[in-house]
């Protein structure tokens, strides 16, 4: 069903059986299509699959190119399974790194993105000093900062989470200050009337509204950094997934950095849904635009 | 008026508006003078966008007068105050806390009460306005009608000396609002507060006040007065008793005066 057939009714014919005349209802939705983006979308990876499967094993009978090109889903697979259960391989050290600096830099850029985005949507002053800075930074790919993190904080973890913590900085900041903003004119007036104090206005009114544009940018920041992680030890480090990559890189390892890839893809997608349903729980209330 | 001092004063009430735009004062309200007297009901009527809300958020200290005295019991009127509380045209509830939650926000922020206190007296004061059974209901799952209830009884609950209603009803349908309507008198005559009603409905005026104001276009100021001599408590069918009919058209007659004369000035997207 496309957007377009969403209102569609079909008008009901004479002496059409009840059968016919339900199929062709569009009050009743037909019960598999609550599966209908599921399934599609399943059937669609499939496919994809099942296809690289084909082209990469041909490639291997027919040598149009060196094998390491194209490894195929299943020498994926199988470098996956390998690289969390070879003892040489000590994935976990990496992964060890890598969470570490992953949760250090995400918590800090929480905690300070929250704060300065909350002043800055609450005092306009604030805004107006910090708002220099925030549009320069943010404007600024990261990962050209961290040669200087690396003179600064040395190629370990330290400069790693300087990365991560500038990446999720900024997400943090600009979502929890529209939040703020957004509060509802209304709200704010019935609070003022009732003659509120400024702090109850706040922790009664301003921020719990806020909450569903917090949780948006707690989302947007995983991805960010986790960007940061794998990028900042691409460049330089002794452990982590990003130096993993890199050497399975140099090396010609590539079923093996297919494998990390999808492991750090997989890593987001579940970080990012996790965030996802629980700002969906709070929708409900995210201030709506009236006209 | 009377012996005893009115409970509202207004005298020569100027209220301006700086518009960044075209950089230029604008004069809403210009020379109100009216009193309301303690236990009366006044609605103010008037040609949409005449300064009659602006008087109102002025009455309840949300705008500065520019000039003009304003007082209620011999008090000046500088901010809002535990004195008055507003009735909203739009609800103004907030979404993630329930009817007792929202009931129990205004005397929260004028921090007057004891939670337990107010829990208990937001309890009665849901019975009053007809929501049991709603209690833990969120906004969002309230009809039109029943989220004006928790407004009002938001505002009962911080007993005021006046309550001010700022068209309540005016963005219900017409079945609900005569409804809500019959229901503010049966609330209004527990206790008859002092209270002043904006609406741009003469019907509505006419059906809930005992005096109904006239406003004149913008700048507002008044232009009559109207006695509503009809008994209390006052059921939906008085609305066709001749005697109502009479006071509509008086005052109809008078607002269309209003809007039949020359405009003075016409600014886009000022408020009313």
């Amino acid at each position: 069903m496309s957007i377009k057939e969403i209102d569609r009714v079909l008008p009901a014919t004479r002496g059409e059986t009840t059968r016919t005349r339900q199929y062709r209802s569009a009050v009743k939705p037909k019960r598999w299509k609550r599966y209908e983006a599921m399934v599609v979308g399943t059937v669609a990876v499939t496919l994809f699959l099942v296809l690289w499967q084909g082209v990469a094993v041909a490639n291997q009978t027919a040598k149009w190119m060196p094998a390491l090109f194209l490894p195929s889903p299943s020498d994926t697979a199988e470098a996956f399974v390998k690289l969390f259960t070879d003892p040489r391989q000590n994935i976990w050290a990496d992964l060890g790194t890598s969470g570490f600096e992953f949760a250090t830099g995400y918590v800090a850029a929480s905690i300070l993105g929250l704060v300065m985005g909350i002043g800055m949507g609450w005092y306009t002053r604030v805004q107006y000093a910090l708002d220099p800075f925030v549009n320069f930074l943010y404007a600024t790919p990261r990962i050209v900062l961290v040669p200087l993190f690396i003179i600064w904080f040395g190629i370990d973890w330290q400069s790693k989470v300087a990365v991560i913590f500038l990446g999720a900085l900024f997400p943090m900041i600009i979502n929890t200050m529209a939040g703020v903003r957004n509060t509802d004119a209304a709200l704010l007036r019935v609070a003022r009337s009732f003659g509120a104090p400024e702090m109850l206005t706040f922790r009664r009114v301003v921020l719990p509204g806020a909450v569903p544009f917090i949780l948006t940018g707690l989302r947007l920041g995983v991805g960010h950094a986790l960007t940061g992680v794998v990028v900042a030890e691409l460049v330089a480090a002794r452990h982590g997934v990003g130096k993993l990559i890199s050497d399975f890189g140099t090396t010609f390892q590539t079923p093996k950095m297919f494998a990390a890839v999808i492991f750090i893809a997989g890593t987001g997608v579940l970080l990012t849904w996790t965030l996802q349903r629980i700002e969906n729980r709070f929708q409900t209330w995210r201030p709506q635009i009236k006209s | 008026m009377g012996a005893s001092p009115a409970k509202l004063v207004a005298r020569d009430i100027v209220v301006e508006y700086w518009l960044p735009r075209s950089e230029q004062l604008f004069t809403a309200v210009d020379g109100v003078d009216l009193e309301i007297e303690s236990g009366e009901f006044v609605a103010i009527v008037g040609p949409s966008g005449c300064g009659k809300t602006t008087f109102l958020n002025a009455v309840d200290g949300l705008i500065p007068i520019a000039d003009g005295s304003l007082t209620l019991d011999g008090v000046e009127i500088r901010a809002p105050g535990r004195d008055r509380a507003m009735v909203f045209q739009q609800p103004g509830l907030l979404p993630w806390r329930t009817v007792l939650g929202n009931i129990m926000f205004g005397v929260e922020a004028q921090g007057t009460m004891t939670k337990s206190e107010a829990l208990q007296r937001a309890k009665q004061q849901i019975e009053v306005v007809g929501l049991q059974g709603f209690e833990d209901a969120y906004p969002l799952e309230l009809s039109g009608g029943m989220q004006q209830r928790v407004n009002l009884a938001r505002a009962l609950l911080t007993d005021p000396e006046m309550l001010l209603l700022d068209e309540p009803f005016a963005a219900l349908d017409a079945q609900t609002r005569e409804l809500m309507q019959l229901e503010l008198l049966r609330i209004w005559n527990r206790d008859r507060k002092t209270a002043l009603f904006i609406t741009h409905d003469i019907k509505e005026a006419i059906y809930l006040a005992d005096r109904v104001i006239v406003f004149t276009k913008r700048p507002g100021r008044v232009k009559t007065e109207v006695d509503i001599d009809l008994p209390r408590p006052r059921g939906l069918r008085v609305k066709r008793d001749p005697k109502f009919v009479a006071y509509e058209d008086q005052i109809w007659d008078s607002i269309q005066e209003e809007i039949a004369a020359k405009p003075e000035r016409l600014l886009a997207g000022t408020p009313g």
